[in-house]
C-alpha cells in the first residue's frame, strides 16, 4: 500500500491529467490513485459495482443503484474522468452534462418523462406514489413551457439548469 | 400496504441497535438548507446535492478510513541513511528475532509443560487449579508481550475480581487481548479463529473462562448472552473483557459499540488502548494478512509501544438507554486514546448498511417536494 503513490511515474500522471482535461492537481491524482487501489481490492486494476457498493456512504445514497451501473469496471482514468465533473475547476457545462447522463439511463442523447420519472422514484422512494410524481412533474414540465410527451435534450437541461449555476464541487482529500 | 409497514417496523428495531448516523456526518451532508418557494422544473432536475454526495463517498469515507493500514513513513531512502536502515534490518531480522523465538519457545515449553499436569492433575481442586492456571496463561502472554519487545505503559488501578463487572476496550489487533492478559486473566469474548488461535481458544482460554462465537451464526448470539449473564454473576469467575466494536479497527478510530456489554447490568469499566506507531502498525488487517503474518511482523520490528489506561468505572445512569450507555462509554475511551468517532457499525465489513437511512433521505426529499408544491 505504501509503494501505490510510487508506481506512478511523472508521465503516467500528466497521461491521467489530459484525460481528465487538467481539471486534477497532480497531487490530487496521486491520491485519487491511493483511494482506487484501496478501493480495488484484489488489484485488478478496475473497481468493481460490489466494490463500490461496500462503502457504506455510498450505499445508503438514493441513487446509488443508478450510479453505479455508471461506474462499474472502471479502470483509473475512466475513474479519474467521471470524477473530473466534480471538480471545482470543472465547468458548469461539464458537471450538467454528468447530471444528463445519470437521467439519460439508455444513452440515447434525449431524456424523456419516463427517465426523470425514475429518477424520481429513486430520491422518493415509497413516500410518494407513481401518481404524485407523475402529477408533480408534469405541472412543473408545463409551468416550464414542455409538455409530457417532449424529450429533454443536453440543451434543455443547460438551459434549466445553467440560469442559477449547479453547485456540484468535492474536495480530494490530501494527506 | 402491509409490506411497507413490515420496512417500517424493521427499521425501527435496528433504530434501537444503533446510534444515529446523522449525528456524525459532516453537517454540510446532514443539514441541507431548506429550499424554499415555488418547486420549479429546475429543482426537480437538479441533483447536484445527491450526486456530489455519492462523489464524496467515492473519494472518502469514514467506513474505509476505519479499517486503512497505515504504511510507515519510507525514512530510509537517502544515501546516508540507507546503510543505516540495513543495519537495523540485519539486527531486527538476524539478531532480535530468533532471540524473539527463541524467547517463545521456551514460554511455550514452561507453559505446557506445566499447564497439562496441572489441568490434569489437579481435578478434584477447582479453586486451587484454576489460580494456578490463571497465573500460567498470564505468564505466557507475557512471554508473548517480551517477544516484540512490548514496552507497554498501564495506567490507573489494576482490574479486581468482582462480580456484576465488564471491562470494554477499544480492539486493534487480537494483541491487545495479549496485552490486556498479561496484567490480568480475563476472561474474553471473541470471534472463534481457525487455525492454531482456534485450537487455542478450544483448549487453553477455554479454562480461563473465555467465550466465542461465530459473527455468522445468529443463534450463537443468544447462547453468547446467555452465557455473558451467567458468568458476570460468578464471583470468582475471571473479570470479562469485551471488545465492543466486534472487529479490529486502525487505531485512530472507534466504530459503533455493540450494545451486548451495556445491557448485563453491570459496571463497565472502560480501558483505553492507545498505539504508537513509531515502529510498527499494531492494527491487524485481517484480510489483508493472517494473525501468524501479523505477529511475525512485529516480531521483526524493534518493539511495539502501547499506553493502556484503566478508566474510571460508569454505570447506567437512570434513564439511559443501553445505546446511550455505549456510546457515552465510547466517548470516554475515544477522548483518552485520541480517537475519532464514526457512527457505522463494524460488522459493514461483512454486511450492507440497512435501508433506513436511505429511506430518510428519501422521505425528506418527498415531503419537501410536496410542501413546495403548495406553496404559490
Amino acid at each position: 500500500m505504501g509503494t501505490a503513490s510510487s508506481m506512478l511515474t511523472q508521465y503516467d500522471i500528466e497521461e491521467v491529467q489530459q484525460h481528465c482535461n487538467h481539471l486534477f492537481s497532480q497531487q490530487e491524482i496521486v491520491c485519487l490513485y491511493q483511494r482506487f487501489c484501496q478501493l480495488d481490492r484484489n488489484a485488478k486494476g478496475f473497481i468493481s459495482s460490489d466494490e463500490f457498493l461496500s462503502i457504506p456512504e455510498f450505499v445508503m445514497n438514493p441513487i446509488s443503484q443508478r450510479l453505479v451501473k455508471m461506474v462499474d469496471g472502471l479502470n483509473f482514468k475512466d475513474f479519474v474522468a467521471f470524477l473530473s465533473a466534480f471538480s471545482t475547476k470543472a465547468s458548469a457545462h461539464q458537471k450538467i452534462e454528468l447530471i444528463f447522463k445519470v437521467y439519460d439511463s439508455d444513452h440515447n442523447g434525449k431524456v424523456s418523462f419516463k427517465d426523470i420519472l425514475e429518477v424520481l422514484k429513486d430520491l422518493s422512494g415509497s413516500f410518494m406514489s407513481d401518481e404524485q410524481r407523475e402529477e408533480v412533474l408534469s405541472q412543473v414540465l408545463k409551468e416550464a413551457g414542455y409538455s409530457k410527451d417532449c424529450y429533454l435534450t443536453l440543451d434543455d437541461f443547460n438551459k434549466v439548469l445553467g440560469q442559477s449555476g449547479v453547485k456540484m464541487d468535492v474536495e480530494v482529500p490530501i494527506d | 400496504m402491509n409490506s411497507k409497514g413490515s420496512l417500517q417496523s424493521s427499521s425501527s428495531e435496528l433504530d434501537l441497535d444503533r446510534p444515529n448516523i446523522e449525528d456524525y456526518l459532516p453537517s454540510g451532508v446532514a443539514i441541507q438548507q431548506e429550499p424554499r418557494g415555488k418547486l420549479r422544473l429546475h429543482d426537480l432536475l437538479d441533483i447536484s446535492p445527491t450526486l456530489s454526495e455519492a462523489a464524496g463517498a467515492i473519494v472518502d469515507d469514514s467506513f474505509t478510513r476505519c479499517f486503512k493500514s497505515n504504511p510507515p513513513e519510507p525514512w530510509n531512502w537517502n544515501i546516508y541513511l540507507f546503510p543505516l536502515w540495513c543495519f537495523g534490518v540485519f539486527i531486527r531480522y538476524l539478531i532480535i528475532f530468533p532471540t524473539r523465538v527463541l524467547v517463545l519457545t521456551i514460554g511455550w515449553i514452561i507453559f505446557l509443560s506445566s499447564f497439562i499436569p496441572v489441568h490434569l492433575l489437579l481435578k478434584g481442586h477447582d479453586k486451587l487449579r484454576r489460580s494456578i492456571e490463571r497465573s500460567l496463561v498470564e505468564m505466557m502472554c507475557s512471554f508473548f508481550v517480551a517477544s516484540w519487545t512490548g514496552v507497554v505503559k498501564y495506567h490507573g488501578p489494576r482490574p479486581s475480581r468482582r462480580p456484576k463487572q465488564v471491562f470494554v476496550a477499544n480492539h486493534t489487533s487480537m494483541i491487545d487481548f495479549i496485552i490486556l492478559e498479561q496484567m490480568t486473566a480475563f476472561a474474553v469474548i471473541m470471534q472463534k479463529h481457525p487455525g492454531w488461535v482456534g485450537l487455542l481458544q478450544s483448549t487453553i482460554l477455554e479454562s480461563v473462562g473465555c467465550i466465542w462465537f461465530n459473527r455468522s451464526e445468529a443463534k450463537d448470539r443468544e447462547i453468547v448472552a446467555r452465557k455473558l449473564r451467567e458468568h458476570v454473576l460468578g464471583a470468582d469467575n475471571n473479570p470479562l473483557l469485551i471488545f465492543p466494536e466486534g472487529t479490529c479497527v486502525n487505531n485512530h478510530y472507534t466504530v459503533m459499540f455493540k450494545k451486548g456489554a451495556f445491557e448485563l447490568g453491570c459496571t463497565v469499566c472502560p480501558v483505553a488502548i492507545k498505539y504508537n506507531k513509531i515502529f510498527v502498525d499494531a492494527f491487524w488487517n485481517s484480510r489483508k494478512q493472517s494473525f501468524t503474518t501479523h505477529l511475525l511482523q512485529l516480531m521483526t520490528s524493534w518493539a511495539v509501544v502501547c499506553d493502556v489506561w484503566y478508566l474510571e468505572p460508569q454505570n447506567l445512569k437512570p434513564g439511559e438507554t443501553a445505546i446511550e450507555f455505549a456510546e457515552r462509554v465510547r466517548d470516554i475511551i475515544s477522548h483518552r486514546a485520541g480517537l475519532k468517532k464514526v457512527p457505522w457499525d463494524g460488522y459493514l465489513k461483512y454486511s450492507r448498511p440497512s435501508p433506513k437511512h436511505r429511506e430518510r433521505k428519501q422521505q425528506n426529499f418527498a415531503e419537501s417536494v410536496l410542501r413546495r408544491l403548495e406553496e404559490k
